[in-house]
């Protein structure tokens, strides 16, 4: 059957005229518009309203309810104790992430390196902090300075030339952000490895190639190809240390914004409108990241080699080949899939 | 003639564990050669062609460069290892061309072409932007200096590619397979510019399929099969009138 042919048969009589006359696609008037009823869906309507009612309800009697204690929610929520204490939540995030991500990309070069005992090193590491709760290991860390109330340089098992107090162990916040990031930063390692393991292999060859060293071809061609891989997820892993900070009652510091809270209550006993307290600025935090989050994922979900800037291409090309030779950005780890915490 | 070869292999040899993929290659490449080597998939040509800038080390044989001992530095009768940054060194005379181009994506066609020269020679980037811009006008994509790999077509990535491998000054160029993942209408600007390349005198090995260009181009045809060299010569004597029956055999299929 000949081309013309075929397309004859998908038109209607007088349409095959003008074309046969035309020669060519002379007929571009709009179709007849399909009118047709909607399918109705009764049951979503249905559990919309319940759904409401129910929230609604709930909303109400909340509201009145004396244990919500909702006038002290307003009398402590800009309480200087808790706004300091929400500073000290956020820096404990801020210094706990930090010590993760440089852990984590050590963890995560020794995997990655060709020495066994580095690599088995890094393996065991991940499994026991990956494999143990954070709370038990906040617990540990705290009584970690009763273990080695003293830190001693010198020949193993003679007298010691040095001895220093463990004075890193007895101040909680330090002990805090330690026990924080080196859980952290086996979840860390993992997101940083992904992020390498995802650069195509003819990206470092080409490198070598060029007789760039291996820090060279890290800096300049693998690092900033991994990132893309790598912000996202950190970004998540940003919101999640910053509610684990309240776990650092296992140690117990409770300089942060759960634990002051809790110390209010204790006296007041008012533990109601004091958790939502903590809760709303818990919120306030995560909200703000999630909105950068959102940012961040919008800007690094790009294809590889795109435009940076955003501005166009120099001049339109006539086949802009992905081609073999950009590899598209594998999927992006959500950030999630490293397991989540203990 | 008392002329150093550019390259020169003797009884090359590499295994992949039990699989033996070189078998003792022996060959020369003199100054301003052409060499094009030729064969089956899995016959050891990209892994050859890897050997020579020391991204596979060499297993068995001797293999030098200008000369030069790759990877290894010989002291009486013992060899070395080389430090990675003397290796890096050596690799610095060789350019290397990939089948997949491997421009970096992250990086203008400029910045992929100025990146090694600055971070390894040193050189400042007002310079070597200055050559990488000249660089992309004799590849023919003067015009392409802002663009992103991902915004050019395969043979244009390929040309960056040629012109990045040319910045560092090598005196020997290894083409791997270079027009094989390029769209057909796309192969003959990549070849003109290898053509180019050849004419101003510079040494090349080229892995390819392309037969036109290897009898038009090169002054050596090689013809690999299982790890070994079965047959070399004048490209238009091995093309028109094999001596191997697996030459024969191959040729029969590509031509």
């Amino acid at each position: 059957m000949s081309e013309p042919e075929s397309d004859r048969m998908i038109e209607s009589e007088p349409d095959r005229k003008l074309r046969v006359r035309g020669g060519q696609d002379t007929d571009t008037s709009p179709a007849e518009a399909i009118v047709a009823i909607p399918l109705r869906h009764p049951w979503r309507i249905v559990i919309a309203v319940v759904l409401l009612l129910g929230l609604a309800v709930f909303v109400l009697d909340a509201a009145q309810r004396a244990d919500y204690g909702w006038p002290d929610v307003g009398k402590y929520i800009f309480d200087r104790r808790i706004s300091q204490a929400a500073w000290v939540t956020l820096w404990l995030t801020i210094y706990s992430m930090i010590g993760a991500i440089v852990i984590g990309l050590l963890l995560a070069i020794m995997r990655l390196s060709p020495n066994p005992v580095l690599k088995s090193i890094a393996w065991l590491y991940i499994w026991i902090f990956r494999g143990t709760p954070v709370y038990v290991q906040l617990v540990f860390w705290g009584i970690v300075a009763l273990i080695y109330p003293v830190f001693t340089l010198g020949i193993p098992f003679t007298t010691p030339w040095v001895t220093v107090p463990n004075e890193i162990f007895t101040n909680l916040f330090i002990t805090a952000v330690i026990g924080l990031a080196l859980n952290e930063a086996a979840y860390m390692s993992e997101i940083v490895r992904a992020g390498l393991l995802s650069v195509d292999e003819g990206q470092a060859e080409a490198s070598t190639a060029l007789a760039m060293s291996w820090g060279q071809t890290m800096r300049y061609v693998v690092v900033p190809q991994a990132m893309k891989i790598i912000i996202p997820p950190t970004g998540n892993e940003v919101i999640s240390m910053l509610k684990t900070t309240s776990l650092v009652a296992a140690i117990p510091l409770s300089i942060d914004l759960y634990g002051v809270s809790r110390g209010i209550s204790a006296v007041t006993f008012t533990p109601v409108p004091l958790l939502i307290v903590a809760s709303l600025w818990y919120l306030l935090f995560t909200s703000v990241l999630m909105v950068g989050q959102h940012f961040i994922e919008k800007r690094f979900s790009r294809g590889t080699g795109r435009i940076k800037s955003g501005k166009a291409p120099a001049a339109p090309d006539p086949a802009p080949t992905a081609g073999p030779g950009a590899p598209g950005t594998p999927g992006m780890p959500s950030g999630t899939d490293f397991g989540g915490k203990g | 003639m008392t002329e150093v070869p550019m390259v020169l292999a003797e009884k090359v040899s590499k295994n992949f564990g039990s699989n033996r993929v070189l078998r003792g290659i022996s060959l020369e490449v003199d100054p301003g050669e052409v060499l094009c080597i030729v064969g089956p998939s899995g016959s050891g040509k990209s892994t050859f062609l890897r050997c020579i800038n020391h991204l596979e080390v060499v297993d068995g044989g001797r293999l030098s460069v200008d000369g030069q001992l790759v990877g290894y530095r010989q002291k009486g009768e013992k060899l070395y290892e080389l430090k990675l940054k003397e290796a890096a060194f050596q690799r610095q005379e060789i350019g290397m061309v990939f089948q997949r181009f491997n421009l970096f994506p992250h990086l203008t066609a400029v910045e992929n072409i100025i990146l090694a020269p600055m971070r390894v020679k040193k050189i400042s980037k007002a310079a070597a932007t200055a050559r990488a811009v000249e660089l992309l006008e004799r590849v023919g994509l003067g015009d392409k200096g802002d663009a992103y790999p991902a915004h050019l077509s395969g043979g244009q990535q390929q040309r960056v590619a040629i012109a990045r491998a040319l910045a560092m000054d090598p005196k020997l160029m290894l083409f791997d397979e270079p027009t094989s993942a390029l769209d057909p209408e796309l192969v003959g600007e990549v070849l003109d510019v290898m053509k180019g390349l050849a004419k101003s005198g510079m040494t090349m090995i080229v892995v390819t399929h392309e037969m036109g260009f290897a009898r038009e181009v090169a002054d050596t045809l090689v013809f690999m099969d299982d790890g070994v060299v079965v047959e070399a010569g004048a490209p238009r004597q091995i093309l028109s009138d094999p001596q191997h029956d697996r030459t024969k055999a191959f040729l029969s299929k590509v031509l």
